[in-house]
């Protein structure tokens, strides 16, 4: 029975007033929540809205600054992970706390607080995760199993437990959409077991789906609680964001122009033990497309990324090419003259560094390709401060990045900011090709669709645009064609009208067609994959 | 022959297995710790200086263990709680260690020192050739194959282990996971400390019982090296420990056998061979990336600071 | 009671500044308290040991010859910590540099050529690259731990100078000492100055600053060592390579350590012999870290440890303190410098049990 049915249920648990300061800055703000017993209920906002917040007090990770938590009506202080396990609170973070050096026993034993042996732990795991449809094998190394069996590990760690509320963090996007619908079921019967579940996602149609009841946050305040079945997407939205998102719009129409990007047959040896080979890889980009390699971590996209950014070169000259010339064995600043541009996936430690000014990280990328700009001196190499300076702020202004002061450190913008600052330092350039790797990871709604947007007006412009993402939603609106990367092979490419979620999710596991590479030049039939 | 050759050998190994096996258990942990020098000499000194004030090595022992304990402190509450950087912090351990305890050893240079006397076990002492060089050895011996065995099971078999080498192997995981990383990991910087200090006591009580400045000649350093070698584990940390007693030993007997010989071998280079062997190991076993990647501890270095 | 670490939003360059200062008092509190358990009278040992050397002319100049390898080590090092290269095998740089570089007077005895010199101070410096080029060679191709390989090679160095200066070197008129002949006139580092006995190697090491403080601001050569410090992944998307950086910064430090060799044996001692330094290759890392990994701070840095050196000795005279309490004193600075950095990036806070939170430091 739900809270709603029977008002004389007491609540699982209920938050009131609940408050989170860092310093002066309030990421939760008073907010009040109630769980009944049996109850699926999602937690909903976008990134920054103080979901994660929320939930580390609850399971006592964080300490609140203020309000109240009552547990079955009693009011209770929940000081450490180990007194939320206690009361029968347990949690799958987003960002799994694996040992890869460990096996999948010793890290489920590590959890529980109480000195079983591991033989016990061992079959106690497998049977369980058997019966909840999440088989583990306890004997395997973390370092060998995937993403999707990763998050397992933390599920079954959770249910070992025997909780009553179990708490997940965006636990979709790092599955396919056939792995979803398994942990969908799994989720079914643990509710069928009077167990309740917390879901937090900003993914709305999944919400609508599985849901009874949800909260929305947006930035630390409760902005809506209500029955996700009786809202639309486009209602849920405006409570998780306020203003309507500004739509991304795009030209369907436009012809593609020469071929940008080209490569053939790319195979490259997986670099370290915990790697990706990548196996035989091809496509074409031309001017004016936008082509979306979709997947699910792990399958290779860092590993393409490297590859086509030329900072791990590859055997081959001819694999690769750009403008026409091969660059297989070019390294990433003799690429960028040639007029391409890079955004890896990470905005800390690889396309930026967070304890440099911004300016500084404008070099990053442009030092060489830029050299008559920001450099002086010939063999001496001196840098023009001012001149990257005044750069970076045309760049912030173009891309509206929010900071504090002319020249802050990387590390003191948001996620958002900084994805803008270092996307928009690539468009500066009006690069002939532009390679992203997860464009909106962790980026407000707000800075996201910003971002796409000009993806979008990019490719427009004429230049050819590769995005590999694991948002399935980002690829629908802004991909001219969609490809699918699974361990390491890339499919061939669909025109994303003609491709369905389903078919995407198929090919995600790996039940795709058979790529064979064309001998001689264009019109190589296209396979008939119409829904 | 053998025999006295074999009993030098453990004498020389000794330090090494203890001194390293202690920095394994702290590089478990996650934590570099480039100051057994320091903490070595510093055990020499302190041990040296308890027995002659009391007449006892036993004494001398336990001082060894305190003051390479303390001493580790000082590290510890640089690298865990003031989060400074590892590698720096450790070479300024090593710096002081050698300069106080050449301060505090200058009193005591040149007195005769109290040597540690063995403990023979009734029975198995007399078993021929291994009765007499495996159980009529002194305590510290003891003590080293304890700790060899006793490491082994409590990283391997105990919980607290398993939690050691989770906070190794990631220390943000282990502490989302509750278990208290910085405490752990001052338990961890002590022991790699107070073994180190024993090692030093052995130095000072029973390889050359005597104090004199900077005795310790880089065995700490040698003994960093070794859980390299042994590529984490206790066992091998045993075999590398007595390989590289047997070259040091070996080298001085060469010596000898050359100046017998009339072989001109200059003194100079075969001293050379501990540290000139100590760099082809390491070239051996770190090449291959592959395993290297796979057996150092992966956060091993790196500073933590827990969010709250 | 707990301490607790907040990073700061940016770096405070208040505490950049007197984080160093803070260190440098603190040694000497916690100096005072030494001397005054040694039995001597703290305020009197403090100006002994810190005052007294700079009041004498020729005093002055003993500190810029002791003052000069550790600065020019410490700038090479500077660039070596920089780009995360451990370095910690400068002595062994030192001692082969002077080797290589006496190599010429030592062989030539008879050779008088104004020539000598700088062909002197030029084998010294390939002496000293070639060696740290060993742990540069090793960590690039075996993934070999520089720490380890290039402390190694210290002692490797030391022996090798022992046997060469007891065995092939020795002068054979020399009465058995172990040393070589004089070196003759021309191949004597000179003096700067006539006033004292300070010679060119304090220019050099100025130079040397200068030099490396303009590359680190001004250059992309600057900006590639910072980036390769901070994260190897984002060097290398900015086309930087950290396999390369380990030789510029290896080959470098170990040029100037064996300019730096060279320069001691030529212009301070004037011959080669079993001991030539007091450990020079190993303070220069506290030289490193005072000066805030600094070139221009390092010549400050390098200065109040030659001074530390030069107080050791004066306070052995005349209060009868043995030179170890230098080593202390130079432990104790690089701690507490290490200790006080921490206040730069982060503010401290104490948190006692149930009360409120004291704050230390804003």
């Amino acid at each position: 029975m739900t809270l709603s049915e029977d008002p004389a249920a007491v609540p699982l648990l209920s938050v009131r007033g609940l408050t989170k300061l860092f310093g002066s800055f309030a990421a939760c703000d008073a907010i009040d929540l109630d769980i009944a017993p049996g109850e699926i209920h999602a937690l909903l906002g976008e990134n920054g809205a103080g979901k994660s917040t929320l939930v580390k007090m609850l399971f006592g990770v964080l300490q609140p600054s203020a309000g109240q938590i009552l547990w079955e009506g009693a009011p209770v202080t929940i000081s450490s992970p180990g007194g939320a396990r206690q009361l029968g609170v347990g949690m799958v973070f987003q960002h799994f706390s694996l040992f890869e050096a460990l096996t999948v026993a010793e890290n489920i034993a590590l959890s529980l607080d109480t000195g079983i042996s591991l033989s016990r732990i061992s079959e106690e795991a497998a049977s369980l995760s058997r019966d909840y449809g999440l088989p583990l094998d306890p004997k395997a190394h973390v370092a060998d199993l995937s993403v999707g069996e990763r998050q397992r590990i933390e599920i079954v760690r959770a249910l070992l437990q025997n909780p009553k509320l179990i708490i997940l963090d965006e636990p979709t996007s790092v599955l396919t959409p056939q792995e979803a619908d398994r942990l969908f079921e799994t989720l079914f019967k643990l509710k069928a077991e009077g167990r309740s579940v917390l879901y937090i996602s900003h993914r709305l149609e999944e919400v609508r789906r599985i849901c009874d009841r949800a909260t929305v946050l947006r930035h630390g305040r409760v902005t809506g609680a209500c029955d996700p079945k009786l809202e639309t997407p486009a209602s849920l939205a405006r409570m998780m964001v306020g203003s309507d998102v500004a739509e991304v719009h795009r030209d369907e129409s436009a012809p593609l122009g020469d071929i940008r990007i080209e490569v053939s047959n790319l195979s490259v040896p997986a670099r370290t033990p915990f790697a990706v080979s990548l196996r035989n890889i091809s496509m074409k980009v031309r001017a004016g497309e936008v082509l979306a390699v979709a997947g699910v971590a792990g399958n290779g996209q860092g590993e393409l990324f490297d590859a086509l950014s030329g900072e791990y070169p590859v055997d081959e000259d001819e694999a690769i090419r750009i403008r026409g010339k091969a660059v297989g064995r070019t390294r990433i600043n003799g690429r960028r003259v040639l007029g391409a541009g890079f955004v890896p996936e990470e905005r800390n430690g690889h396309a930026a560094v967070s304890a440099m000014a911004l300016s500084d990280n404008l070099l990053l990328a442009r030092s060489q390709p830029d050299k008559r700009a920001f450099l002086a001196g010939g063999v001496a190499s001196i840098i023009r401060h001012d001149a990257v300076r005044s750069a970076t702020r045309r760049i912030c202004e173009a891309m509206d990045v929010r900071k504090s002061g002319d020249d802050p450190l990387a590390g003191s913008l948001s996620g958002g900011n900084l994805q803008k600052f270092i996307v928009g330092r690539e468009l500066d350039r009006q690069p002939a090709v532009l390679v992203v790797n997860q464009p909106t990871w962790g980026v407000d709604a707000g800075a996201a669709s910003r971002i796409r947007q000009a993806l979008i007006d990019l490719a427009k412009a004429g230049s050819a645009v590769v995005v590999i993402s694991q948002d399935l939603d980002e690829i629908f609106e802004i991909a001219t064609n969609i490809a699918v990367i699974s361990e390491g092979r890339l499919s061939e490419p669909h025109p994303a009208g003609t491709l369905t979620l389903e078919r995407i999710g198929l090919m995600m596991g790996g039940i795709h067609e058979s790529h064979s590479i064309p001998e001689r030049a264009p019109s190589m039939p296209e396979s008939t994959h119409a829904r | 022959m053998f025999e006295a050759i074999l009993l030098t050998v453990i004498t020389a190994s000794t330090p090494l297995v203890i001194a390293a096996l202690g920095e394994l258990v702290t590089e478990r942990a996650g934590v570099l710790n480039l100051g057994v020098e320091g903490m070595m000499i510093m055990g020499a000194v302190c041990a040296f200086a308890a027995a002659q004030l009391t007449g006892s090595p036993y004494i001398g022992i336990l001082a060894g263990i305190v003051g390479g304990g303390l001493f580790s402190l000082l590290f510890g509450f640089l690298t865990l709680t003031l989060v400074a950087n590892q590698v720096a912090t450790g070479l300024a351990l090593t710096i002081l260690g050698l300069g106080l305890s050449g301060q505090l050893g200058e009193a005591f240079v040149g007195r005769p020192g109290i040597k540690l006397q063995p403990v023979v076990i009734p029975l198995l002492s007399d078993i021929p050739f291994f009765g007499r060089v495996l159980f009529s050895q002194d305590l510290i011996f003891y003590l080293s194959v304890a700790l060899v065995i006793g490491i082994n099971w409590f990283l391997f078999k105990s919980r607290a282990g398993l939690k050691i080498r989770a906070i190794g192997d990631n220390h943000a995981s282990a502490h989302a996971l509750g278990i208290d990383v910085i405490r752990t990991r001052y338990l961890a910087v002590m022991f790699g400390g107070a073994c180190a200090g024993l090692a030093g006591a052995q130095l000072s009580l029973v390889y050359t019982p005597q104090w004199v400045e900077n005795m310790s000649a880089g065995r700490g350093w040698i003994a960093l090296a070794l859980v390299v070698f042994a590529s984490w584990r206790p066992w091998r940390v045993l075999a590398g420990g007595y390989l590289f007693g047997a070259v040091g030993i070996g080298q001085l007997h060469a010596q000898i056998l050359a100046q017998n010989l009339g072989i001109v071998i200059p003194s100079q280079f075969l001293s050379a061979l501990p540290y000139a062997a100590t760099i082809v190991v390491l070239i051996i076993i770190s090449h291959n990336r592959r395993t290297t990647l796979i057996n150092t501890p992966a956060s091993l270095g790196k500073p933590f600071v827990p969010d709250r | 009671m707990r301490v607790e670490l907040e990073k700061r939003v940016r770096v405070s360059t208040l505490f950049s500044i007197l984080s160093p200062l803070l260190a440098l008092v603190l040694t000497l509190v916690f100096g005072a308290v030494m001397f005054w358990l040694l039995g001597k009278e703290p305020l009197n040992a403090l100006y002994v040991y810190f005052v007294e050397p700079l009041l004498e002319v020729w005093s002055l100049h003993e500190l810029a010859i002791k003052a000069a390898p550790l600065i020019l080590i410490a700038v090479g090092l500077a660039i070596c910590y920089r780009s995360n290269n451990w370095n910690i095998g400068a002595e062994g740089q030192f001692t082969i540099g002077a080797i290589t570089g006496s190599i010429l007077p030592v062989m030539y005895p008879e050779w008088h050529s104004p020539a000598i010199l700088p062909l002197m101070l030029i084998m010294g410096m390939l002496g000293g690259a070639l060696y740290a080029g060993i742990p540069a060679l090793l960590k690039t191709r075996f993934n070999t731990n520089e720490i380890l390989t290039s402390l190694m090679l210290v002692y490797i160095a030391q022996l090798y100078l022992d046997w060469l200066v007891r065995g092939p070197w020795r002068d054979p008129q020399g009465y058995n000492f172990p040393q070589t002949k004089s070196f003759q006139v021309e191949a004597v580092l000179p003096e700067i100055l006539s006033s004292g006995r300070a010679h060119w190697a304090f220019v050099f090491a100025i130079v040397a600053a200068a030099a490396l403080w303009f590359m680190m601001r001004f250059m992309l050569k600057g900006f590639e060592v910072s980036v390769l410090g901070q994260s190897e992944r984002a060097g290398r998307f900015a086309g930087f390579s950290a396999r390369r950086m380990v030789w510029f910064s290896m080959l470098l430090s170990g040029a100037l350590a064996g300019l730096a060799g060279i320069s001691e044996v030529s212009g301070s001692i004037g011959h080669v012999q079993p001991v030539i330094s007091p450990g020079y290759g190993f303070t220069a890392i506290i030289v490193a870290f005072l000066g805030r990994l600094n070139p221009l701070g390092i010549i400050a840095s390098g200065l109040v440890l030659a001074l530390t050196y030069l107080g050791g000795e004066a306070a052995q005279l005349s209060i009868g303190i043995s030179d170890k309490v230098s080593r202390v004193f130079q432990g104790l600075l690089l701690f507490f410098v290490l200790s006080c950095d921490t206040l730069i990036h982060y503010r401290i806070r104490l948190i006692f049990a149930g009360a409120k939170s004291a704050e230390i430091e804003a």
